[in-house]
């Protein structure tokens, strides 16, 4: 058990390097191959060429590209400074340096816009995960029937629906036609209702389209499961239907859906890009879609590194429940 | 999920009388009949497949003949009725963001271009992105996959490594982002074009692995069965044995991932375009007229509508025929 957690761990450190690196050269070697400057793009459009070398030099753009890996990697555990002739700026760690357009330190932006991504992708979840898993459970047992049938349409029709679309129409339709919300999004610092009722249309849209999904999923492989022998003896051995059900079938059911969760999650704590752009929630997703207009690399930096830390993280603790529903994996 | 081709429903008695008339043909002829021809008898009774298969085909001609049909109905996605448009709310005179026999789905708010001329233009940059990027995705993912699969050792733990990385990876992010660092100008394309090829590459780049990894799990199982053997003593090299012997076994599973993947494509394409870095206006893409539509959302509600239902009946189509398609070549549903 230890060293299957510890080897997905270390899986897990060697993914994040690897991402990093991978940003990098996107935001470093396709402009370089593109024919654009960083410096000067930092500097604005009319930038004067020594402007230009000042912050070339003191953002360390004209050192090879795994120098400048390196002093990221550094600047996150023991700060960094940054120097250029008599402008010194010194960075505490953990420093995801500055906004190449606002000059701002990242690492506040990351901290002010994680919790909003967060209670967005957590709040959706549970109801995703009660609402699919209830549907898809139901669907595979009522197999054909009228009900089956109708969740299915529901869910067929929800995995083809756009978010940014299913979004704009809950807020035509309960925001400006019926006034029952306002759609607004107000922090949870402010009022705790506001927030409450900011969210409520985020949650819902998002979580039907994921619920589809997990509809789908659950009712395929829970109709599977009960095809299989040991469903037969659990049965034949007399057990009652809902603890065949409950505690036979559901145990492997949930295996690929805690794959799924992982994934999605961890994908969705990185910046709900779609979700935020749609209602104006000012996650992560906004942030860094914005950074990424202005090509502004810390910032996306920043954000892809929470992102991959967040997928990590989600798919580590899937690894450890996984451990806990099949015991085989223990084993391993 | 489409409705199981074996259930016994009320309707189903027609299509069991058909079952046992093509069980009798077959007992008269004795002969077995293609994988392709059991998965083609079995889609004809699945009428949602089918009509997903019709509306797709439909969908097809209506972006091939897009020019034609706008000019039939004597409108162009580019020209603006600014007569048409409220002075004072920018928004189309009329009901229903002004219907009527000339604009058929209306006019945009502000400078009053046809809708309906700008929806099926957009259905080009949909389905061209989403066919194109699917064809990458299945030439890099069934080569590699079947790569990994047949030769083993390193060459499996790379590409698997690499398959599971990019599963792994935050996409729709590295997507983005890579779209938006990709020049304005290169080999010999320019505006739409370079966005749309840059679009093209890279959804195929970041959907192989997902036919990659059932490509190399289905050539895992086929490379220990008898006729590669029997190919092998016959002195078959490694190549005629790859993609004589195993490729037509893998056709299957990689046409039903296909035509799973399609949607997922155009729904990438048409959420880059909202989120301002796919196609740029003046071109016309429906993710991009739903972005625009964003605000006028309570002003102009049937500007972000048409768009919208147009996305959702495309990929819906795509998702039923494709439902389709996997229970009709799922050796499973034959038992």
């Amino acid at each position: 058990m230890l060293a299957y957690l510890i080897r997905r761990l270390f899986a897990a450190i060697v993914m994040l390097v690897v991402i990093i690196l991978v940003v990098f050269s996107i935001f470093f070697l396709v402009p370089k191959w593109a024919g654009v400057d960083i410096a000067t793009s930092f500097v604005g459009k009319q930038a004067d060429p020594h402007a230009v070398e000042a912050v070339r030099e003191k953002l360390g753009l004209s050192d090879p590209i795994y120098s400048q890996v390196w002093h990221f990697f550094k600047g996150i555990f023991v700060g960094r400074t940054y120097a250029a002739g008599g402008d010194v700026t010194h960075c505490a760690a953990p420093c995801f340096g500055y906004s190449f357009r606002s000059e701002q330190a990242v690492w506040p932006v990351l901290t002010d816009r994680f919790p909003v991504t967060l209670g967005l992708a957590l709040g959706a979840a549970v109801l995703w995960l009660v609402l699919g898993v209830a549907a898809g459970v139901l669907s595979a047992l009522k197999r054909g029937s009228l009900w089956d049938r109708g969740a299915m349409v529901v869910a067929l029709s929800g995995v083809s629906l756009p978010i940014y679309f299913t979004g704009l129409l809950s807020l035509a339709i309960f925001s400006y036609g019926l006034n029952w919300i306002n759609g607004q999004y107000v922090s949870i610092s402010d009022s705790f209702s506001g927030w409450l009722g900011g969210m409520i249309l985020p949650w819902i849209t998002l979580a039907f389209l994921y619920a589809a999904m997990y509809a789908r999923i659950t009712r395929a492989t829970m109709l599977e499961i009960l095809g299989e022998d040991y469903i037969r003896t659990a049965r034949a051995k007399g057990l009652t239907e809902p603890v065949v059900i409950g505690k036979h079938a559901m145990r492997s059911t949930m295996t690929p859906i805690l794959t799924m969760l992982g994934m999605d999650l961890g994908a969705l704590i990185g910046g709900a890009i779609l979700t935020e752009t749609t209602f104006s929630i000012p996650g992560l997703g906004q942030a860094v879609l914005t950074a990424i207009k202005n090509q502004d690399l810390p910032i996306i930096l920043g954000v892809t590194l929470i992102t991959s830390l967040a997928v990590l993280i989600a798919n580590l603790a899937v690894d450890v429940l996984y451990a806990v529903i099949d015991p085989r994996v223990r084993l391993a | 999920m489409t409705a199981p081709l074996h259930e016994p429903t009320a309707e189903a008695a027609p299509g069991a009388a058909e079952e046992a008339a093509v069980a009798a043909t077959d007992a008269k002829a004795v002969q077995g009949r293609s994988l392709g021809r059991i998965a083609w008898e079995r889609l004809k009774r699945d009428k949602l497949a089918l009509t997903g298969g019709v509306v797709v085909l439909l969908l097809i001609v209506i972006a091939l003949l897009a020019p034609v049909i706008t000019s039939l109905v004597g409108q162009d996605p580019d020209v603006y009725n600014q007569g048409l448009i409220d002075p004072l709310f920018s928004t189309p005179k009329g009901s229903l963001g002004g219907m009527n026999g000339d604009h058929l789905l209306g006019v945009e708010p502000v400078n009053g271009r046809d809708i309906f001329a700008r929806i099926l233009y957009g259905a080009r940059i949909s389905l061209l992105v989403g066919f194109l990027s699917a064809v990458v995705a299945v030439i890099l993912g069934t080569v590699l996959g079947i790569l990994a699969g047949f030769f083993g050792g390193w060459v499996d733990s790379v590409i698997s490594r690499v398959m599971d990385g990019l599963l792994a990876f935050p996409q729709l992010l590295f997507i983005i982002a890579l779209v938006s660092v990709m020049p304005n100008q290169m080999l010999g394309l320019t505006g739409t074009g370079v966005r749309v090829f840059v679009m093209i590459l890279v959804i195929g780049f970041f959907g192989w692995p997902y036919i990659g990894r059932v490509v190399r799990g289905q050539t895992l199982s086929l490379r220990e069965r008898e006729y590669v053997e029997a190919a092998r003593s016959l002195g078959a090299g490694q190549f005629y044995i790859l993609f004589k012997e195993l490729l037509p076994n893998l056709v299957a599973p990689i046409i039903v991932y296909t035509t799973m993947m399609i949607p997922t494509n155009i729904l990438t394409e048409a959420a880059l375009s909202f989120l301002g870095v796919g196609v740029k206006p003046p071109t016309s893409s429906w993710g991009q007229m739903l972005s625009s539509a964003i605000d006028y959302y309570d002003s102009d509600p049937m500007y972000m509508v048409i768009p919208g239902v147009a996305i959702f009946i495309t990929v819906l189509a795509f998702n039923l025929f494709g439902d389709g398609v996997r229970d009709a070549l799922d050796p499973k549903g034959s038992r």
